[in-house]
């Protein structure tokens, strides 16, 4: 069940996609999260759509497994579709029945909000599968390095972002452990009442937590004993270098949000 | 309770790019009150096998017998709890499975997931605090407080107050003390031996498989690779060292022995105490 989710998981391979900077890729989504909401009609969801659809053709990650991990979050999704459908009260009026109206409008707004989650969630989602976590604590540490000169912990923050990102899967692997154990002594995690569930996850959430902690201090000792000290004088083994590739990207977007802004006008 | 696995396959994240296989046609049989082991280097699918002997994980091909319940690649079974209740896994580390506030509640927690009273439960925390080794005053303990050989005691306990028919024990003395190792052990066996308790046990300690298995099975790259009694196994050291296995103390020392002696003993000795028997036989005819 867990190796389902794919958020926050890698996916090695050799596409153009995975061999960005990390820095454009992350210069990518911040700039994506802002275009998306360009997007107002028809066309221009097709647009952004269309170009969704070809990053991931190009990252050669398959789009069953991708869809597949969404699952997840489809019920976050469909909860925002139905409250635009119910509450928006616009347009003509489609269906009619007790106290509920459907309007037109709703509708609409519905189907494009939803499409803007799933198309934000879609492109984040790439950037973990397609860079590996240590690669995007690199790009954040660089892109924010000159809040350095304001005193702002810019290496401590990305450190701590790429050791939460590392221990994503370890956790999730650890989940199905403690899970298997405690179906061995035949605890139920998938029938029963909401209130039997909810009782159910304690013995799955509790030596979960305790291994964290565990971890977590392991990892803080093991770090100090080998002498980390982070930040200033520390060299990089990996050197981030910013190709032709990266700098077509950018362009590329420049040219998107060109294209989005006059097309949202029509 | 017999189980029997035919060409059981299995693969890990089956369907998704993470797709890893960890079984092929692994087909053997476990009989009913016997000792079987279960050996194989690091990765061979040792603890995957055993996943299957109580359907937390189900065949992606071939089918497991599990007394009188069929676990086939596609089909659904009902009765996943009673099968659980009757084959007890002790799996690789298991003191990270503890949660509960007191000893006394985590082992109770497994008898009461399958139906026994509180009172009844805790009469079988007692009896099985003291099967594991442990002072009866650690029940009113937390688990947390517990050093690791203890907690390890604590899960095994665990399992036990389940009162299984067949224990699956995955490296279950993996880290633990020598004596307490020995003593576990020796436990494990004198259920088997009392109760009818049918064993299978994962090891890496061609020791212990070679004492206490009245059956060895030998998994290489997610297949078995030989199946037999110990003194089968053990005799063909040739097949045991091409997977990566040891070969024991007491064999290797036989082994040695031979040769200065210009020919082979009776038996393969299993124990130190039988080799020991076998080279006293000897005093009579050399002197
Ligand atoms: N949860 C999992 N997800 C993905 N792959 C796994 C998982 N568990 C095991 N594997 C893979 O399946 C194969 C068999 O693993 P298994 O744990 O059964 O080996 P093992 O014989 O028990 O090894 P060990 O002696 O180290 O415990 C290995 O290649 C392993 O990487
Ligand atoms: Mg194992």
């Amino acid at each position: 069940m867990m190796e389902k989710i794919i958020f926050g998981r890698y996916l090695p391979s050799d596409s153009v996609v995975h061999q960005m900077d990390p820095r454009a890729k992350l210069l990518f989504i911040f700039a994506f999260v802002g275009i998306v909401f360009l997007a107002n009609n028809v066309m221009t969801y097709a647009l952004i759509g269309a170009f969704t659809f070809l990053i991931v053709f190009l990252s050669k990650v398959k789009l069953r497994f991708l869809i597949g991990g969404l699952k997840p979050v489809l019920l976050l999704v469909l909860f925002t579709f139905f409250l635009h459908v119910f509450f928006t009260k616009e347009g003509d009026i489609l269906t009619q029945f007790g106290l509920l109206t459907i309007y037109k409008g709703g509708v609409i707004k519905g189907i494009f909000i939803s499409l803007r989650f799933l198309l934000l969630i879609l492109v984040t989602s790439l950037l973990t599968l397609t860079t590996p976590p240590i690669s995007v604590t690199d790009g954040i540490e660089s892109l924010f390095g000159p809040l350095k000169k304001i005193k702002v912990p810019v290496h401590e923050l990305a450190l701590m972002m790429s050791i939460s990102l590392r221990f994503i899967p370890t956790l999730l692997d650890e989940t199905d452990k403690i899970m298997k154990a405690q179906r061995a002594r035949g605890a139920d995690f998938s029938s029963g009442s909401i209130s039997n569930r909810v009782k159910a996850i304690i013995p799955l959430l509790i030596p979960l937590f305790v291994s964290a902690f565990k971890r977590a201090e392991e990892l803080a000792v093991a770090m100090e004993a080998r002498g980390y000290k982070g930040g200033e004088g520390r060299t990089k083994y990996r050197i981030l270098r910013w190709s032709m590739r990266d700098t077509m990207a950018m362009v590329f977007l420049v040219v998107l949000s060109a294209a989005l802004f006059i097309l949202r006008s029509y | 309770m017999d189980i029997k696995l035919r060409e059981v396959e299995y693969r890990y994240a089956a369907g998704t790019p993470f797709e890893r296989p960890a079984i092929t046609d692994v087909s053997f049989h476990i009989p009913s009150g016997q000792y079987v082991a279960i050996i194989g280097h690091t990765g061979s699918g040792k603890s995957t096998v055993l996943q299957h002997l109580n359907v937390l994980l189900k065949p992606l091909k071939g089918e497991i017998e599990i007394g009188s319940h069929t676990i086939a690649a596609g089909r659904k079974e009902k009765n996943l709890k009673e099968i659980r209740r009757r084959v007890g896994i002790v799996f690789q580390f298991p003191e990270h499975q503890l949660f509960e506030e007191t000893v006394e509640k985590d082992i109770c927690f497994g008898p009461m997931n399958f139906g026994v009273a509180e009172n009844d439960a805790k009469n079988r925390a007692l009896e099985a605090v003291r099967l594991v080794g442990l002072p009866e005053d650690v029940l009113k303990k937390s688990p947390f407080d517990l050093s690791g050989g203890q907690m390890r005691r604590v899960a095994i306990a665990g399992v036990l107050a389940m009162k299984p028919d067949v224990l699956v024990l995955d490296e279950p003395t993996a880290g633990l003390d020598p004596s307490g190792r020995q003593d576990i052990m020796n436990m494990f066996t004198g259920l088997q031996k009392t109760n009818g308790l049918t064993c299978v046990l994962v090891t890496h300690s061609m020791e212990d498989a070679a004492r206490y298995a009245d059956k060895i099975v030998i998994m290489y790259k997610g297949s078995v690779h030989r199946i037999g009694t110990p003194r089968d196994i053990f005799r063909d050291t040739d097949s045991l060292t091409s997977v990566g296995l040891n070969v024991p103390e007491t064999v290797r020392f036989q082994q040695s022995f031979e040769k200065r002696l210009g020919r082979p003993l009776d038996k393969v000795c299993l124990t130190p105490e039988e080799l020991a028997a076998e080279i006293g036989k000897l005093r009579g005819e050399i002197s």
